[in-house]
């Protein structure tokens, strides 16, 4: 098999989808470690926020209480809603109570997993599924060869999560208010004798990272896939937090590592169809293989937040 | 002498009102599920077949109890064991072929309990326990005949979990089924490696769509993902284990369905006799154990309904063989 | 309950614990205890001490009422009835001896891995691959089980019961051992050379390891019963000379947990978590990976190589968890198997170890008791499920529940312990007068 088979323009878009949902709860995750604020709970996060979106959206299509854009929004304000509830709940429990992160973390995650699968089950019942966010069609773009079926053939939300990455970024290096995450994840004592209100700024930062997993839940529930089942994310939620980590706090390199993982993981599915013959296991491992490798060359020059998981504790 | 022939009178007295209290009393499984009961597969097609039997038999005369979920071979341990040990239950089902060596465990030390597990052919040489299994290369088989008939483009995709037990036996039945019709259909296989990652098989999915595939199907129970896909592309989808039809709407063609309440029956009748095990069922379509389900919201032509009856034939009397390495393999045994 | 407590308080009272969750502890086990009471003047009054510890422990057990209040509700959502369902809870899991005993064996691989992961973290390494470890030494044990069983014991003893082989067992445990050391080793050495975040390489080494398990347990590990077609991913039974013995307790007739699961583990486990106290506090190796953890600046000034000390510490941990994966195949499966999940293998205790090493207070001793509430917990809610028919899903919703609240409780003991150290002079160099010995 020729080279043109295996890298072929839809396993470019597919990777473009796979690491939507990895991108929005990879971003929201950043937030928080810059503030100082490691949240392990992005999956329950995420299912909460699939499940509520794609519960918020059926209700309304089957009731057809409204149209189908107002209802694929309705769902979205609630994914929303609830990620934020969410994490403002993992703010409380790590900056008020000061609890320890990664256990706190791995509470709510398993919270998210428990409580969405319990709603799923007493409300839905069997997997049934929703009009989600259609794909877009360009005029004039999406009709171009390569170019088109890679960059305009997708939903809505897939263009909201590559968007969020410029403005992340500018949000975290050009504002005031991203000068004071950093400043309270750094140097939270500085930045306290500075005027800054570190509590607050990690209660921000915690719930804009679970209102984006909270995104990263639904743009799976009502975009990409359409439907719920238990534990519909599979675990993306800890991949996220390990691009947090790839990306060293960056969005562009987290955005970038989200990338290389769904490439990989779209041209092993794309390698398997074609039929090429390598045991099915060595190829499913190929993208944690390959993150691991390219994180051993990558010249590293980013170094961790150094608040990150410490509670910050006043006059002390 | 008088002495014995009482204390015979007593015994045989004893046994018959211990034959008529088992008669009369409540049959009552114990079931447990590696999945969800609702997740239209594997768990799905237990559930729904106690379900089926506690109305063959009436709520009055038939109990049943399940755990689901329990992918954990340590937790289905505790439970099952908690069921043996309670003797409440005269059937305690082990739905998984992974939950075996504690059934194997178990029926040595609770020699009055019966259990069943599956799918797997083995009993372990006991005679309390039923093992059971299902020929999920038959509907495979006929699925793939189908899908070569109905295919346009000459690719047809399939999803599967990992490469083993039913998911295998379906995908290389499937294969089998399409080759019958015409060798040069291509069947692209892709095994993406977990039972539950969603996101994964959808994308699985998306990939044979853009390699050409205008059939899709897949087992276990993260198949909701390319189902959804296959609605959005519009293209047609066959599924197995339980019935998808109510997710795939108007493109699903045709599933196959696992009647467990076939052998389970049986086992239930064994049981009251006294049989508590030591005997393999394998639901195939000759025993009616599966059932091809048509998806009511797609019609096959006349012709294709002749084709698929004459499968289902064909497989029934012997003539077909879904899989024929797989015959060899159970006669040499 | 009563060690947990004990070592909790400790842990927090010396004000100023709260420097890392993760990393800062200044928690010094039972020495710490002492210094402590001579500090603040505690030990002077028995009753006193008592009843500071039992107040200290309210928060704790507030905490868990709250998270059953919350449970209570949605139970009741669910038209069951609470407290009948906390009482099939508490029966599943201490309610009967085979209760009891398999919340012991639900207990004993988390305690590994809870072992191992104290090693981790006190060394400044979070490890979240003990999922990955244990698998890789399980593969490791199962197959020198296999193949010592195979070339040691002749066929037709093979089967005998009681035919309990030192050798293959010794050798299963250490290659186990030394397998889950080097995987966990490797995100050491990653972390150590090429600045590879550990979070990052112990997630993606777990789903590595669980494919290659699904590739051994079909290739070349496959049961040879199994081979054909239509195969299941497991190994050949052990022979019986290749098992971990069952414990039963000279208590009663038939001894005490004689007929349950009950197996050697537990005792191995919970000799280790008290052999690893010592290495962790009395020894100068365990005092490096410890300096380390505190303060890699300082530790590498003072002369230490602050690389290797991060390899050894991954390298122990990495071994605890191994350790755990091969006793639950020698102890108790008598074979590997899976269903092609980490968790169809190792019932997620590389996670729930992680849970039980925090809420034991970073201590090897603390985590025996954390480890058994922790088996207690997943046991017992299985039972309330069975009996009740509520969803399982009810049970992990709820677990998280308790997970949250307690670990949020702490900072109510924190503050407690704090006032009453403020009250006292503390010695300033209480750090060392801990820490060095």
């Amino acid at each position: 098999m020729g080279l043109d088979e295996i890298f072929t323009a839809s396993v470019f878009a597919s990777a473009i989808r796979l690491a939507t949902p990895y991108i929005f709860a990879a971003l929201g995750e950043t937030f928080a470690q810059r503030s100082g604020v490691l949240n392990l709970g992005v999956d329950g996060m995420m299912l909460m926020g699939a499940f509520t979106g794609f519960y918020a959206v059926h209700v309304a299509q089957v009731g057809a209480v409204m149209s189908e854009p107002a209802s694929l929004i309705l769902g979205l304000a609630v994914a929303l809603i609830v990620g934020a509830l969410m994490g403002l709940a993992m703010a409380f429990v790590s900056v008020t109570l000061k609890a320890k992160q990664g256990i706190s973390g791995i509470g709510v995650y398993l919270f998210g997993l428990g409580l969405s699968e319990l709603l799923f089950q007493e409300w839905v019942g069997t997997p049934k599924s929703v009009s989600g966010f259609p794909r877009i069609e360009f005029p004039l773009l999406t009709d171009l060869p390569i170019i088109g079926e890679i960059f305009f053939n997708h939903n809505l939300l897939v263009y909201v999560a590559f968007a969020l990455v410029p403005i992340s970024a500018y949000v975290l290096n050009n504002t005031t208010f991203g000068l004071m995450i950093r400043a309270v994840g750094q140097n939270p004592e500085a930045a306290d004798a500075m005027g800054v209100n570190v509590a607050r700024v990690r209660y921000a930062t915690t719930t804009i990272g679970g209102m984006l997993a909270g995104l990263a839940g639904a743009s799976l529930s009502i975009a990409l896939i359409n439907l719920f089942q238990q534990n519909l994310t599979a675990g993306q939620g800890f991949i996220a937090v390990a691009l947090v980590y790839f990306g060293g706090w960056r969005p562009w390199t987290v955005a970038a590592g989200a990338m290389l993982f769904s490439f990989v993981n779209a041209l092993q599915l794309q390698i398997k169809v074609i039929g090429a013959d390598i045991p099915s296991e060595f190829a499913v491992m190929a993208p944690y293989v390959i993150t691991i490798i390219a994180l051993v060359f990558a010249t590293k020059r980013h170094e961790q937040p150094t608040a990150l998981t410490k509670p910050y504790e006043r006059g002390e | 002498m008088k002495k014995t022939w009482a204390m015979g009178l007593l015994v045989l007295f004893v046994m018959s009102g211990a034959v008529s209290l088992a008669q009369d009393e409540v049959f009552r499984i114990a079931a447990l599920m590696p999945s969800a009961t609702n997740d239209l597969a594997f768990s799905q097609s237990m559930y729904d077949a106690l379900v089926a039997i506690e109305e063959e038999l009436g709520a009055e005369a038939f109990e049943f109890t399940v755990q689901d979920s329990t992918f954990i071979v340590d937790d289905a341990a505790v439970a099952l064991r908690d069921w043996a040990a309670s003797g409440d239950f005269q059937l305690v089902i082990a739905h998984g072929s992974q939950y075996g060596p504690i059934v194997e465990e178990l029926a040595v030390e609770f020699t009055d309990v019966s259990f069943a597990w599956g799918t797997r052919q083995d009993t372990f040489g006991l005679d309390n326990v039923y093992s059971y299994a299902a020929a999920s290369d038959e509907g495979g088989y006929f699925n793939g005949v189908l899908a070569a008939h109905l295919t346009e483009t000459g690719v047809v995709g399939l999803v599967g979990p990992i490469e083993v037990g039913d998911g295998k036996l379906y995908a290389d039945g499937f294969a089998n089924g399409v080759a019958s019709v015409d060798e040069d259909i291509v069947v692209n296989i892709v095994f993406i490696g977990s039972f539950s990652d969603v996101p994964l098989a959808t994308e699985a999915a998306e990939t044979h769509i853009a390699n050409g595939a205008d059939i899709l199907t897949g087992t276990a129970q993260m198949v909701v993902g390319p189902i959804a896909v296959a609605v959005a592309n519009d293209v047609l989808w066959f599924g197995s284990d339980a019935s998808q039809d109510e997710l795939s709407e108007d493109i699903g063609v045709a599933f196959q369905i696992y009647k467990w309440e076939v052998l389970l029956l049986d086992m239930i009748a064994n049981i009251k006799e006294g049989v508590l095990g030591g005997e393999y069922y394998k639901l195939t379509l000759a025993n009616e154990g599966l059932v091809m389900e048509y998806d009511k919201d797609f019609e096959l032509s006349e012709e294709l309904m002749a084709i698929a009856d004459e499968t289902i034939a064909g497989i029934v009397s012997g003539d077909i063989v879904p899989i024929p390495e797989m015959m060899e393999e159970e006669s040499g045994e | 309950m009563k060690t947990w407590h004990t070592n909790r308080r400790c842990q927090y009272s010396w004000g100023r614990a709260s420097v890392s969750p993760l990393r800062g502890y200044r928690h010094t086990g039972y020495k710490g205890i002492v210094i402590l009471n001579k500090a603040t003047g505690f030990s002077q009054s028995a009753l006193a001490g008592r009843l500071n510890r039992l107040i200290d422990f309210a928060p704790v057990l507030i905490a868990l009422l709250l998270a059953l209040i919350v449970a209570s509700v949605l139970l009741v959502a669910l038209n069951a009835n609470p407290l009948e369902a906390y009482d099939f809870m508490l029966k599943g899991a201490v309610g009967s001896e085979n209760a009891t005993a398999e919340t012991l064996v639900k207990a004993t691989p988390i305690l590994f891995v809870g072992i191992g992961i104290t090693i981790a973290f006190r060394g400044g390494m979070i490890n979240i691959g003990g999922e990955g470890q244990m698998i890789a030494g399980a593969l490791a044990g199962v197959t020198i089980a296999l193949v010592l069983g195979e070339a040691r014991v002749p066929a037709e003893m093979a089967k005998a019961p009681g035919a309990f082989d030192l050798i293959i067992v010794a050798c299963s445990l250490l290659g186990g051992f030394l397998v889950g050391a080097l995987y966990g080793g490797l995100a050491g050495f990653l972390k150590a050379y090429f600045d590879v975040n550990e979070i990052l390489s112990t997630i993606m080494l777990n789903q590595i390891a669980v494919q290659m398990m699904n590739f051994l347990l079909n290739g070349i590990l496959l049961d040879p019963a199994e081979a054909g077609f239509n195969n299941i991913p497991k190994t050949a039974r052990l022979v019986s000379a290749a098992q971990l013995p069952r414990l039963s307790l000279p208590i009663g007739d038939p001894y005490l947990f004689a007929r349950t699961r009950l197996h050697w583990g537990l005792i191995i486990a919970i000799v280790l978590a008290v052999v690893i106290y010592i290495f962790l506090w009395r020894t100068s190796w365990g005092y490096r990976i410890r300096a380390v953890g505190e303060n890699q600046r300082a530790s590498s000034y003072a002369g230490i190589n602050v690389r290797r000390q991060m390899m050894f510490s991954m390298f122990l941990a990495g071994g605890f968890a191994g350790l755990a994966g091969v006793v639950q195949v020698l102890g108790l499966q008598y074979r590997l198997q899976t269903d092609g999940s980490p968790a169809g293998f190792t019932g997620a205790a590389g996670f729930n170890g992680i849970v039980a090493a925090l809420f034991g207070g970073l201590n090897p001793i603390g985590a025996i008791p954390a480890a058994a509430f922790f088996g207690g917990l997943l046991v017992g809610a299985q039972k309330m499920q069975r009996e009740l028919g509520v969803p399982a899903s009810l049970i992990t919703a709820v677990n998280g529940l308790i997970v949250v609240f307690v670990v949020s409780s702490e900072i109510f003991i924190l503050q407690r312990s704090k006032r009453r150290v403020s009250l006292q002079e503390t010695p300033e160099n209480l750090d060392e007068a801990q820490g060095t010995s």
